[in-house]
Order: C-alpha cells, then structure tokens, then sequence
C-alpha cells in the first residue's frame, strides 16, 4: 500500500527501464555498421532520437511538479520513471554516441548529461537515507519551534543570568550573540558550529565556541571557585542552561545540514540540466549543418 | 405605560424599536450594556459583517448591508436618533411578570416599567459569568478584552481556565505582568494547543499561576503602584495579590433560567432547546414574544425582519412574512395549487413524525430544506455516499434496496414516512440505496435543522431513535426478519452515551449486553502487565461484546470509547430471541469473533502496533472519514503538498505539513479529518458547513466569518482567511526557485475574513492534489477502515 520512489508499483519503471536497455544493447550488438558506430547510422539515429526525446521528456518533470491541477499521474509515478529511465538514459546515449569522444560540442553534451544524471543519483540516494535522520533529529518539533525554544532559553538564561554579577552577564549576552546556526553553505552541509564569544575579561577577540565548549569553560572555571551559596547555585543554574542551549544548537545544526542536503543537489541537477538542452540544441544543429 | 417594551437592543430588539418609532407607537429599548448592538460591538474590530441569507429581502426601517463592522454600528446609531428611537442604555432588565396588556419589568437598578407587551430580544451569548465576591463591581474588574496591546506594564490577573482565559493571558503577558487563577489543578478540557502554551508560559515563568486557588475579594487601595488588592485563597493560605486590573473569564450564564423565570416555556431539558413559539413569534405567555437568535434565528437580517414583523403584528397590521417568496418558489413544482400556509399544514398532516412540531419550527425546518420532484425510478442516494440530510416522503412511495448486487432486497416506503436517519445519526456512509417510486414527493432536510429540531421536540427525537434501533438490528443482525417481529426486540435495547475515554465495559467483569456502535468509535485494549495495551478499534456500524453473549461469562477484554460515543445494547435474553428468528446469525457472528480472536493476537505480538493504534486515535482517528498522515521515512520536506494545496485553493494552504505529532514515522500533521460527525458543524449560523457524498467536510461560500467553526475544531485545522496575492509564474519558480510562501492567513486587509479548511479536493478531477504532488510518495490518505491494515503492514514495521 506503501511504497518508496524505488520500490513505486513494483517497480514498474525499473523493469521498463531494463527493458530499454536490453533492446537498445542488443540492437547495437546485432548491428554491425562498415565504419566504427558513431550517430551516423540509422540505429544511431533513432539511439540519438530516444535519447533527445528522453531528456525532453526528463525536464518535463520540472513542469509537471508545479501544475497541480495535473492529472497525469502522481508525481511519485513521475519521480519513479524519471530516475529508472535517467538511469537507462546513460546507455542509450553512450550507444548511440558509440563510445566516441573528443574535445567538441558533442561531448560536451554528454558530459553535462552525465553530471545531471550524477547529481539525480546522488539526490535518490540522498532521498532514501536522510528523511529518517530528519525526522528524529527533529523529535516531534518543527524547525520554526526548535527556534522558538531556543528564544526561550535565551530569555530564561538572562533572567537567571540577572543574579550573577556583571560580567557574566555580559558573557552571556555574547554567548548569544555570537552564536551562528547557518553561515555559509560549506559550514551548513558539514553542521560545523562556528559560534563566537567576546569573553569580558578575555582577549580584545572573540573566541571560537564550537558546541558552546567555550562559554562553558569559562563558566565551569568560575563556579569552581565559587565560594558563596547563592552564587554557586546561579552558576550551576547557568551551566545546566548552557547545557541545553548547546544540545538545542546541535539539532538546529543537524536539522540545516539534513535539509541542506535534500535540496543542494538540485542546484547542480537543474541549471546543468538547462546547459544540457543548450548543448543538445547546439549538437543537433552542428550534425544537421556539416552532414 | 408602554404599547411595547423591548429588552435587547441587538439587531432584532434595534428593527423593533426602529418600527415602533416608525409608526408613532410608545415604545422603550432597554440595553444592559453601553451601548446599541452588544454582540456585535464585541467581534472583532473591522470584521467584514456578512448579509447572509442573500435571497431574504431585509425588512427594517434599519439599513443593513454586508460592511464592515464599524460602518454598521455606526449606520445603526444614527438610524436610531434619526428615527427617535426610546433606547435606555445600562438597563438590564432582570425580571419580567404580567401577560398581555400589563407587564411590569424590573431593572437591575430596582427601578420598574410598565408595558402591554414585551419584545424579548437577547440573543444567545449571555451575561458574562461575574465573579461573585464583595468587591466585584470595582472599575478594574472586567468581562471581555478587547485587544490586549491596549495595556501596558500594568499587573493583570485573569480569573478562569478555559480557552478564552488562556487566550487573553498569553496576548497579555507580552506587554504585562500577568497572573491566571484556576480553581482545579490543571487546565482541563481546553485545546491541545492553548493547554501547551499556556503550560509552557508557566514554565518560562512569563506569567504565574495559582492552581487550586479562588477569589475572596477585590479592594481599592491608595497605592498608585497597584490601586488594586485581590485576595485569593489558595492551597497555602490566603494570599493578596496587588494589581491594576482584573479579567475574569469564567464563562457566560446562558439565558435560560431568566427566559424561564418570565414564564416562557422550553419543550425539552435540552441545553440546546428552543422556546415554543407563534407563527407570529408570541411565546406561551401571551403578550410575550421572542425573536433573534433567542428564538432560534442566529443571523442579522432574520432578527431584523422579526423585529419588524412582530411590532406591526402588535399594531394589528397583517404582514407576510419575509420569506414568503422563498417559500411559494420551493412549492411551484407541487401540483394542488396550495398556499403556502396550506403547504405547510397539508405537510404537518401528512408526515406523522412532525405533526406536533410547533408551526413556526415547521416554517424554518422546511425553509432550510428542499423539495424534490424525482422522476420514478432516479437516485435519491447510492449506498456508501457520505451524505448525512434526512428525507420524508411527502407524496408517492421509495424504494430502499438493502443489500448489494444478488442478495439485494427492496423495500417500500409509503407517504409519511422518512429515511436517511442512519447516517444522519452515525455520520457514517449511506447503508442502503434509495430510488423514487411513483408519484414520489419528498423532503430532503439538512442535518443541522433536523438536530436543532430533535432537540427541541421529544417526540422527534424518540421517534426518529426507536426507528434507528430497529433499523440497526435489522441491518446488522437479522437482514430477513420482518419489522414487525424485531419493533418488541428493540423496544428493550437501550441507547448509551460514553464519554471520550470511558469505558462500556472492562476486562474480567461478568458480561451481559452487546453494543452497536452508533456514533463514534470505540478501542479494545487488553491488560499486559499492568498496561493497557490497545489492540483494536472498532468504528460506528460495528458491534463489540459478542463474546461475552456467545457462551463465555466475563469480558476478555477492556472496551473504551475513543471520542464520544453512542451505542445501542441488547441484553442476553433480547439477543437470544434474535438467534432463534435467525439460525445463520450464531454462524456470523462466530466467525467474526474468530477473525477478531486471530487480529488480537497479531496485535498483541508487535507492541508497536498496538501504540501506534492509540497513538492514531489520540489525534481524532477514531472519529475520521479521512485522515492525511505523512511517512516521515520519506518525506524530504519541500512542502509541495502544502504548494499544491494553495495553488488548487485560491492561495491558501489548507494543511500545515510540520506541525503536529509524530510515532514510530507516522505524523499526523495540521489537517482535516473529515470527522463522522464534525465539531465544525455545530453552531454555524448560516449552516455554511456541509458534507459531500463522498465524505467531504466543505465550507460553502455563504459562511459569514464568525469563527465558530475554528474555535469548534477540536483538531485546529480551520482559519479565517482572505484570498492572498497571486503565486509566481511556473517559469519564474522552475528557474530561480521562488516559491511564494503559502499564506496563512493574512493581515488586516480589507477583504472580507472567511473560514477555509481542506475540501479533499473535492472539485479536482484528480483527487487530493497534496498526495498527488508528494515526489517521494510520503503522503497519503488513509480512511479509519484502511489505517488499521496501515498499521500492521505499513511504516511502523519498516
Ligand atoms: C463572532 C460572530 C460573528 C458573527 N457574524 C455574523 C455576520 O457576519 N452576519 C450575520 O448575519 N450574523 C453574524 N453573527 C450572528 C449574529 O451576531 C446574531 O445572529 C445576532 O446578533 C442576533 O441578534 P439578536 O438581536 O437576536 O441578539 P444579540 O445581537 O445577541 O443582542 C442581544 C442584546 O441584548 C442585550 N441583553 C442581553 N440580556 C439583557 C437583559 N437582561 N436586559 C437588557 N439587555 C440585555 C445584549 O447586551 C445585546 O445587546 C455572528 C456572531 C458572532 C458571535
Ligand atoms: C538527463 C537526465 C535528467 C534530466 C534532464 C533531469 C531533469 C530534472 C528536472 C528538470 C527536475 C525537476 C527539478 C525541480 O523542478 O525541482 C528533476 C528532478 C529530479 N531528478 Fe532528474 N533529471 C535527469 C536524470 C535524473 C536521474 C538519472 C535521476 C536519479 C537517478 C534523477 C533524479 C531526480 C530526482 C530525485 C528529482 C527530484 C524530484 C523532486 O524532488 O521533485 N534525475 N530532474
Ligand atoms: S474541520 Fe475539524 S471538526 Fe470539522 S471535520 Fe475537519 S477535523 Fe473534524
Ligand atoms: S463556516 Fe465557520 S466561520 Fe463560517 S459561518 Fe460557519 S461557523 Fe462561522
């Protein structure tokens, strides 16, 4: 009742997909052109016709994704035979290319096939193991709400921050302040945490404060030589609230680095795949002008 | 001495008085409140007031036109000076005695008026329950709140628990310094969403609360800090909290016992019962009339017509009333020439069921419903359609054929009887198909009328609850035995009403009755250990407790509704007589014990499983048609189903994908239920909430905005809306990605605010678009009959 892209209807679209390739390998062992095979040929030809036409008919999941009122389908359908016949698309296309390369248009064009259909298998791939991950990193919240929380530590830090002296007040209000969750797209999809502090009576720079390690230590320091009740009870306080703060963070992070990856790979697979119907352009153009 | 004293200057109380100024008659408005139209002046500020129903003509020397609300008020106090209108704001009357030509009203001052006849015009919504202690009617103690910016930096103490004391709370506490009292010692029976906030609030210590406490008294003091002092008793003793102001939400009292204590009569105990009235709107104490909402007419322009109607009927002049014409319209196809009037009694004559159902209820349930003419042969209804109206058969005969494909069977139903009361009752799909016979005339009501009419008057009640029984053993029980044996059969079952979470019967104990499910749906958990471990669910058209009847003593297992619920049981003896009319039923019924036996083990074995069940019916599975789940193994979270909902409903996504629970990679997220009986429905004054046959909770557009429906949805999947900007263009988002977010709901805008909820796509050739948009297949639709099979080979055991 329940199924996978991959798994969509029995696999439907992978047996097609087989198929194709097995008929297309077949024919192009059976026949046996005079010179090497290159798209020359009647069987390049209609290798090469299949191919365009798939690659065609590949991008046109762009636009059946955004018409809704579609009923052509579902969109896993659609998502099902895009990625098993993208697949097979990579044999059709090197048959009909006959192995033949060189520094031209026409390798060009193959080339920028095969980084889409890279980046297509790298996003299946991707689509399989990271929702799992996702979903318990997030442990019941939205992302929106894991922000909302971590605004409510903050106002719950200062409170309990107010009865601890100076200082430590403005080592709090940098701990926050100099936190990051996102940063640049590297630091995003490696979940690295590249938070600073400017602690008070520290250098004139801030600090790394990677997992809040920083801020910690330099509280820990203090509550050991803590020597008065009410004190040491405000910096237990705080230390169990950075506490939370840092495993909160942890998840922010991981929650940005999950959904960075669910969607980075389309930003190679799209603008390549337009590239690729440039190229394709140019490669039918450029055969039909020098026959 | 007034011709006409009119208590209530709503809508309908201000067209009374508006007409009675008109035509020079002595006439007093009284208003306990400020000012004019109270319930009105409380919605919300510059909420779009809707004209509905706009095929009634308005009747009123007030103007009224859909607008937005200030305009209207506004429209209205100036009508009202112009017109010399008596109004006497800060009046509530609070006692009512005499009949026609001498009643002598008493106000809350102690002061007393005279009048020969009394207009009652005071709505449903109530007086603010007060708080009942010496100092109560101090400036700082408030009923309603406005908009909480208005206050700043004050100290505020919010008396009550419920969803309007949280509300107001939680918007206060942003710019305050806030306390809330409740008397128990948790936040019972308010939303999920409003007990989670405001637990986190009192967590985060942004507000302070005492539990187990109440108010003694409220005093003024000399303070400028806190010109207040509120002495509460709580668990440790009396405590005196200094503060500006204080707002007690503690509910309303509901008119009721003061319309009684005039003398006016109600029909039946129930909470929701309309008084008895006229066809021209007198009550059973003559010279006593009610109109508005009180009588049972919850939108503007019906009050305002009564309002005018009813004074010119005391004039002595003959008016037809407003909805005349609507009437003559829906009888043009009958043949006969009839009046109206005489329409209407040849119907109360013809159709026993409603013979003593008083003429002006008569009026309203028929202006609500519609006539049919089918042509002999045509489909009333297909078995299985959702569809929940009730029919009666006015003229000619139906036929219902029980049953499917060879073993169908047909039966007759003559003139004067009525069909469909099943899924009325049950919310479930249609059990029979019906076809129109010859000559066939009927009576299709909405299910809202025929509920509001079922609570007014008993014997519609019982009628329609003995014919259900006998029609339910019949269907789930003895399809061949003849009405007439099983009517003495069901005279001894019994109708049952439980609770959420309440059980019908527990393991061990010594077992006697069998339940149909009526309504709802009902969870079978065993004990293991100590913890109940929830095996199954059994939905409404279903019976559980067979096994107890069929040999064994006592209950093998624990039987709880999981929302409220409504059975039928037969005792042992009642059911013995069945088996003896029907030799094959000990057959049926054994082998679905045997398929139970066998699912309650598999259960049993995967604890999973069993979780998941009750998790599933924590979030209202139990008493869905249709619930959307995502498998969060699979959902990669680019919102496409919530792009697609927007773009197939005029910019607005109707789920909110993220929110909501998660078990074992089932989320529930932020979505339509399309419940058997929907909490939406109950109080939409323009029955703007309807069902479609094939299961569909829909909003038509003639809602009017009031948010009932929000705030009835125990699930929070409805909001008030306007349509938003437009999306981008497809090349736009394809080539750089710019999806317009789906729009909440927006701001202040002008346009009007309507309630907007998931229609299942119902106008969409294709189903669902958000399942049909979800590339990797993680969302679905599954209906309560699906979800159990779900659960044991789906997500949870991947
Ligand atoms: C949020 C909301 C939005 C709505 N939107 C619409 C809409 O857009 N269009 C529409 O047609 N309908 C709408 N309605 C319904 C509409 O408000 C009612 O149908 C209408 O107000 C009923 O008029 P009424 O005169 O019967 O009673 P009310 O308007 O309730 O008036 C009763 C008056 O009596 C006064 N009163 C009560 N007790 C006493 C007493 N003892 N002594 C003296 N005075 C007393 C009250 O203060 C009040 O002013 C809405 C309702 C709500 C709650
Ligand atoms: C030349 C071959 C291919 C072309 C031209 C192509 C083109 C496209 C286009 C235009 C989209 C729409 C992206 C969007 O609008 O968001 C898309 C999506 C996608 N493609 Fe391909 N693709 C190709 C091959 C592949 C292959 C081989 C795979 C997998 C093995 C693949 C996997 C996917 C997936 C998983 C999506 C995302 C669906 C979604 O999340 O909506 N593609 N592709
Ligand atoms: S809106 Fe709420 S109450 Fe109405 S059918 Fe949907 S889930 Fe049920
Ligand atoms: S649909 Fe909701 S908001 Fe609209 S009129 Fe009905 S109850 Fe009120």
């Amino acid at each position: 009742m329940h199924q996978s892209v991959l798994d969509f209807e029995r696999r439907r679209y992978l047996k097609i997909a087989l198929a194709l390739c097995a008929v297309s390998l077949v024919a192009y062992l059976w026949h046996d052109p005079r010179s090497p095979p290159n798209g020359g040929t009647w069987l390049g030809y209609t290798l090469g016709g299949l191919g365009a036409a798939l690659i065609l008919w590949l991008t046109a999941l762009g636009v059946r994704k955004r018409t809704y009122t579609s009923t052509l389908g579902s969109l896993q359908g659609w998502v099902s035979a895009h990625v098993y016949l993208g697949l097979a698309l990579l044999l059709v296309v090197s048959l009909h290319a006959g192995f033949q390369f060189g520094w031209n248009i026409h390798t060009l064009c193959y080339v920028l096939m095969v980084v889409v259909i890279a980046s297509g298998l790298l996003g299946i791939v991707l689509y399989q193991r990271l929702p799992q991950q996702l979903s318990q990193n997030r442990a019941q919240q939205t992302s929106d709400q894991m922000l909302t929380e971590l605004q409510e530590l903050d106002e719950r830090t200062r409170r309990v921050a107010a009865n601890a002296s100076p200082d430590e007040v403005l080592a709090i209000e940098a701990n926050i302040a100099g936190t990051r969750i996102g940063g640049s797209t590297v630091a995003i999809l490696s979940a690295q945490d590249r938070s600073t502090v400017r602690l008070p009576d520290g250098l004139a720079e801030a600090e790394a404060n990677p997992g809040q390690a920083r801020i910690l230590e330099w509280l820990s320091a203090r509550l050991s030589a803590s020597d008065d009740a009410g004190r040491t009870r405000t910096l237990t306080d705080l230390v169990s609230l950075i506490g939370a703060r840092r495993a909160l963070l942890r998840r922010l992070q991981q929650d940005a680095r999950l959904r960075g990856w669910l969607s980075v790979w389309l930003y190679v697979h799209v603008p390549v795949t337009f590239g690729l119907l440039g190229s394709l352009i140019a490669h039918v153009v450029s055969v039909f002008l020098y026959w | 001495m007034f011709r006409i004293a009119i208590v209530g200057a709503g809508p309908g109380g201000m067209s009374a008085a508006a007409r009675a100024a008109e035509l020079g008659v002595p006439h007093v408005l009284l208003e306990q409140s400020a000012a004019h139209a109270n319930t009105i002046q409380r919605y919300q500020k510059g909420k779009h007031v809707m004209a509905e129903p706009n095929v009634l003509p308005l009747r009123s020397p007030l103007p009224f036109a859909a607008g937005v609300r200030e305009h209207i008020l506004e429209e209205w106090g100036t009508g009202l000076d112009r017109l010399g209108v008596n109004l006497r704001c800060q009046s509530e009357v609070t006692r009512i005695e005499g009949e026609r030509g001498d009643f002598i009203l008493t106000l809350k001052s102690g002061e007393s008026l005279r009048a020969e006849h009394v207009i009652f015009s005071i709505g449903v919504q109530g007086n603010p329950r007060r708080l009942g202690v010496p100092g109560d009617d101090l400036p700082c103690v408030q009923y309603t709140l406005d908009d909480p910016d208005d206050y700043q930096g004050e100290t505020i103490v919010v008396v009550g628990a419920g969803d309007a004391a949280i509300e107001n709370a939680i918007a206060l506490a942003r710019q305050n310094r806030v306390f809330i009292v409740n008397r128990a010692e948790e936040f019972a029976r308010v939303k999920d969403g409003n007990l989670s906030l405001i637990l986190k609030a009192i967590e985060d210590e942004t507000l302070g609360c005492f539990y187990k406490s109440s108010c003694l008294s409220v005093t003024a003091t000399a303070s400028a800090e806190a010109p207040y002092l509120l002495t509460l008793a709580t668990p440790e003793g009396d405590t005196a909290v200094p503060c500006h102001r204080i707002i007690a939400r503690i509910g309303a009292v509901p008119p009721r016992k003061f319309v009684e204590s005039c003398g006016i009569h109600f029909p039946s105990a129930d909470a929701a019962a309309l008084p008895e009235l006229s066809a021209q709107y007198e009550s059973n104490v003559s010279g006593l009339y009610v109109i508005g909402a009180l009588g049972g007419y919850p939108l503007i322009k019906q009050a305002m017509n009564q309002g005018y109607e009813v004074v010119s009927h005391i004039q002595g002049e003959a008016v037809e009333p407003a909805d005349e014409p609507l009437l003559a319209e829906k009888f043009a196809k009958l043949a006969g020439g009839l009046s109206v009037t005489e329409t209407l009694q040849r119907m109360q004559q013809r159709i026993p069921l409603f013979a003593d159902v008083n003429p002006l209820m008569f009026r309203e349930l028929i202006l609500g419903s519609a006539v049919h003419c089918p042509h002999e042969g045509d489909v009333v209804f297909r078995r299985n359609d959702y569809t929940n109206s009730f029919y009666t058969v006015l003229d000619g005969s139906v036929q219902i054929e029980l049953g499917e494909g060879g073993d169908s069977r047909r039966i007759t139903l003559v003139a004067g009887q009525f069909f469909g009361e099943g899924s009325l009752l049950s919310g479930r799909r249609r059990s029979a198909a019906v076809y129109a016979g010859a000559g066939c005339v009927l009576i299709e009501s909405p299910r809202r009328d025929i509920v509001k009419l079922m609570n007014s008057v008993d014997s519609v009640r019982s009628v329609i609850d003995r014919l259900f029984i006998v029609r339910a053993i019949q269907t789930g029980f003895a399809p061949n035995t003849p009405f007439e044996v099983l009517a003495p059969i069901a005279a001894r079952a019994r109708l049952n009403r439980y609770k959420r979470d309440e059980a019908l019967f527990k393991e061990g104990e010594p077992g006697d009755r069998l339940h149909l499910v009526r309504s709802g749906s009902v969870a079978v958990s065993r004990n293991f250990g100590g913890r109940e471990v929830t095996l199954s669910y059994v939905a409404a058209g279903n019976y559980v407790g067979e096994m107890a009847l069929l040999g064994r003593t006592s209950r093998s297992a624990t039987v709880r509704a999981a929302v409220p619920t409504e059975t039928v049981s037969l005792d042992a003896d009642a059911f013995a007589e069945l088996m003896a009319h029907n030799p094959a039923l000990r057959g049926d019924i054994e082998n679905v014990m045997r398929k139970r036996i066998v699912s309650n083990a598999q259960a049993q074995s995967s604890d999973a499983g069993g979780n998941l069940i009750s998790f599933l019916m924590r979030q209202g599975l139990g008493e869905a048609t249709d619930v959307l789940l995502i498998d969060e193994s699979l959902c990669i979270g680019c919102d496409n189903c919530e792009q697609a909902c927007a773009a197939t409903h005029g910019g607005t996504s109707r789920l909110d994908r993220a929110a909501g629970p998660t078990f074992a990679n089932v989320h529930v997220p932020t979505s339509c239920r399309h419940c058997e009986n929907p909490h939406c429905m109950k109080d939409c004054p323009p029955d703007a909430i309807r069902r479609a046959p094939n299961g569909e909770v829909y909003i038509r557009d003639n809602c009017i905005g009031c948010g009932n429906c929000e705030r009835n949805c125990p699930y929070g999947v409805i909001h008030m809306a306007s349509t938003p900007p437009p999306q981008p263009s497809l090349w736009a988002s394809l080539l750089f990605g710019s999806e317009a977010p789906p729009v909440e709901s927006t701001g202040q805008g002008k346009a009007p605010k309507k309630a907007v909820k998931c229609d299942m796509c119902k106008d969409q050739s294709g189903g669902p678009a958000c399942v049909r948009a979800c590339p990797t297949g993680a969302a679905l639709r599954v209906s309560p009959a699906e979800f159990v099979e779900f659960v044991s080979t789906g997500v949870a055991e991947r």
